[in-house]
């Protein structure tokens, strides 16, 4: 169920661990007595970071603790890019295709990752293991062709790098 | 070589921990502005120096910091602005990566100056590894008595804190950026009220972006006077420049401003010329939002003087034959390129990045974004260019932020100088298909 489904706000709320709950409660802190709305993005990152994705249930958990409406976390976590609101796989590679980027190869970059991995851009492999995603400029321009994994960029990537990250993101995500 | 005031010892092995940062100096300007100066004087030592905002805008910092209004009992803020996402622009991630505590320094100075016992910085939420690096920073800072209660015995009290974006380019206008830390959806505000008078959760609040808090420190240290004395007219002091696209050695820069551009593009000290030992077709000096310079203007003026890296030459000739220095993102483009692929590129990134508030902004972008996209496939006409400034026209001036500006002024200076190249994508569809344009002819009269 997507966040713009009417009846979203019945999804049933999901439990988080006690390391998100004890973060979440750490950046709420950061800001001053009735201003904890201000903490509502690091809470989907850390969201995002537990799940890997951030669910209808996991917004409504959040407007809970938040203490606001649902729709309030909807509308926040439907502008901001960064939030998967449907699963992905273990490694979300994201390739930047802005002008600087695309400058010294990014086309080339984004072409061979759908060739290696056989998936188009917006799908996932079969094994689960990648998902790859085209993004706008992650501010790496002098580094690039560059892609972003988990919060980790990848720069000046070639056909040689782009195989070994491939290989060692398999390796780590095993298990 | 140019003097660093900024980034000298970023790579020194440890820099970013707070014990060898002091080892360099580091902190002294807080010492010396909380011992030795009121408020109003670390402002005046601002203004003096001449420093104009580095995310952009390049208005003076000194008397942005001024207009901050000042009511009896009312919560003031300095938010720095970190959502570094200009296309073209990198510097910040790089100082901040390397030289955490430069900028902590440079906002305890700097929130000492306006009053601010809160102050935030927002990063943009891709620097996550950014974030963590500044969170021990700060943790460090406190617990060496530089943030928190009684700083240094002055009585005086600042808290810091680090948040993140989630991933969107409007949050760097100054607006959009409250709004989001705020919790909610980086929709600009109308001006007014300006932040400085309703700003943060409606307190008076000051925005400013990284490097222009970082650049405080040596202004405190050194005085504005010398500060002012580097550079060339209103464009004082030092920039950091994140050069990227086909270049030899691309990176930032820290370079006094006054620099030629041909010394800066060619050399041995900087970018080392062209890649590939191509030849240069153009540069968009300061960021993807300013005016894209074909070869031919780009180290001279159209006057056929030294093009330099200040404000003022950078924008010499206005719109019609010159740019801006903007964020200092100098993106350049070797013979190869394709200037309507290039053009096409950025517009699908402000069709993507406009918040979709203003109906010119988010309708233009997109049809813009569309017709790019044909003229660049070979499935454009002629109608099409004109189409094109039409569009643009409706949308320059028309929205409460100036991100429909910065759409639409590269479409018109990639028109306006590479007319030829997009008729030839029209002319000659097949063949715009298989070989790139290659590098236009500068007018006879220029």
């Amino acid at each position: 169920m997507k966040a713009d489904h009417p009846q979203a706000v019945n999804e049933a709320p999901i439990d988080f661990s006690a390391h998100t709950m004890a973060e979440i409660n750490r950046v709420i802190g950061l800001f001053p007595e009735g201003k904890q709305k201000s903490a509502i993005l690091s809470i989907l990152h850390l969201v995002q970071d537990e799940f890997g994705w951030v669910s209808v249930g996991a917004m409504n958990r959040v407007a809970q603790i938040l203490d606001i409406q649902p729709i309030e976390v909807y509308e926040v976590a439907t502008f901001y890019t960064m939030f998967h609101l449907d699963p992905v796989g273990k490694n979300v590679l994201e390739v930047c295709r802005t002008g600087p980027c695309q400058l010294v190869g990014s086309d080339d970059l984004i072409s061979y990752i759908e060739e290696k991995l056989d998936i188009k851009v917006g799908e996932t492999t079969k094994d689960g293991m990648f998902t790859l995603k085209t993004v706008e400029c992650l501010g790496a321009c002098g580094y690039g062709p560059m892609l972003m994994c988990k919060y980790q960029f990848y720069e000046r990537l070639n056909k040689e790098k782009v195989n070994e990250m491939l290989d060692a993101m398999r390796e780590a995500s095993k298990s | 070589m140019s003097r660093k005031l900024l980034i000298e010892h970023a790579e020194v092995p440890g820099i970013a921990s707070f014990e060898t940062y002091r080892k360099h100096g580091g902190y002294a300007s807080v010492e010396k502005a909380l011992k030795t100066m009121s408020p109003d004087e670390v402002v005046e030592e601002v203004k003096k120096s001449g420093l104009r905002g580095r995310g952009g805008a390049g208005f003076p910092t000194g008397m942005k910091w001024s207009f901050l209004a000042k009511p009896e009992g009312v919560e003031r803020h300095l938010v720095c602005n970190a959502d570094e996402s200009e296309p073209g622009t990198f510097k910040d991630r790089y100082l901040m990566e390397k030289l955490p505590h430069l900028l902590i320094e440079g906002m305890i100075t700097s929130s000492y100056a306006l009053g601010a016992r809160r102050s935030y910085i927002y990063i943009r939420g891709e620097f996550m590894y950014v974030l963590r690096i500044l969170e021990k920073a700060i943790a460090e800072a406190y617990a060496n008595g530089m943030l928190g209660k009684n700083i240094l015995g002055s009585g005086y009290d600042l808290d810091l804190v680090v948040t993140p974006g989630g991933g969107a380019y409007i949050c760097g206008e100054e607006t959009a950026l409250l709004e989001s830390l705020e919790g909610k959806r980086g929709n600009p505000r109308m001006k007014p009220p300006f932040p400085a008078v309703k700003g943060l959760w409606g307190n008076p609040t000051v925005v400013n972006n990284v490097e222009s808090i970082a650049a405080v420190v040596p202004i405190v240290n050194e005085g504005g006077d010398a500060y002012a004395q580097i550079g060339i007219e209103r464009s004082t002091g030092t920039k950091l420049i994140s050069a990227s696209g086909n270049l030899v050695r691309p990176g930032v820069y820290e370079i006094e401003l006054g620099l030629s551009v041909e010394e800066f593009i060619y050399g041995d000290n900087y970018c080392r010329g062209i890649a590939n030992g191509k030849k240069l077709k153009a540069c968009i000096p300061g960021g993807s939002s300013v005016p894209i310079l074909p070869h031919y203007l780009v180290t001279k003026t159209a006057a056929g003087t030294d093009r330099l890296m200040t404000y003022e030459s950078l924008a010499d000739g206005g719109f019609t034959s010159g740019s801006m220095l903007g964020s200092g993102g100098f993106i350049v483009f070797d013979e190869d390129q394709c200037i309507v692929r290039n053009t096409w590129n950025f517009a699908r990134f402000y069709a993507h990045e406009s918040c979709g508030q203003c109906s010119p902004c988010r309708e233009g972008t997109g049809w813009m974004e569309k017709v790019l996209y044909r003229l660049e496939h070979g499935m454009g006409t002629l109608e099409d260019i004109s189409l094109l400034e039409e569009i643009n026209k409706k949308i320059e001036g028309n929205t409460i932020c100036p991100l429909g500006d910065a759409a639409a002024w590269p479409v018109a200076a990639a028109i306006r100088h590479f007319r030829d190249e997009f008729e030839w994508h029209v002319k000659s569809p097949q063949e715009a298909q298989t070989r790139n344009y290659g590098l236009i002819q500068a007018p006879l009269e220029a």
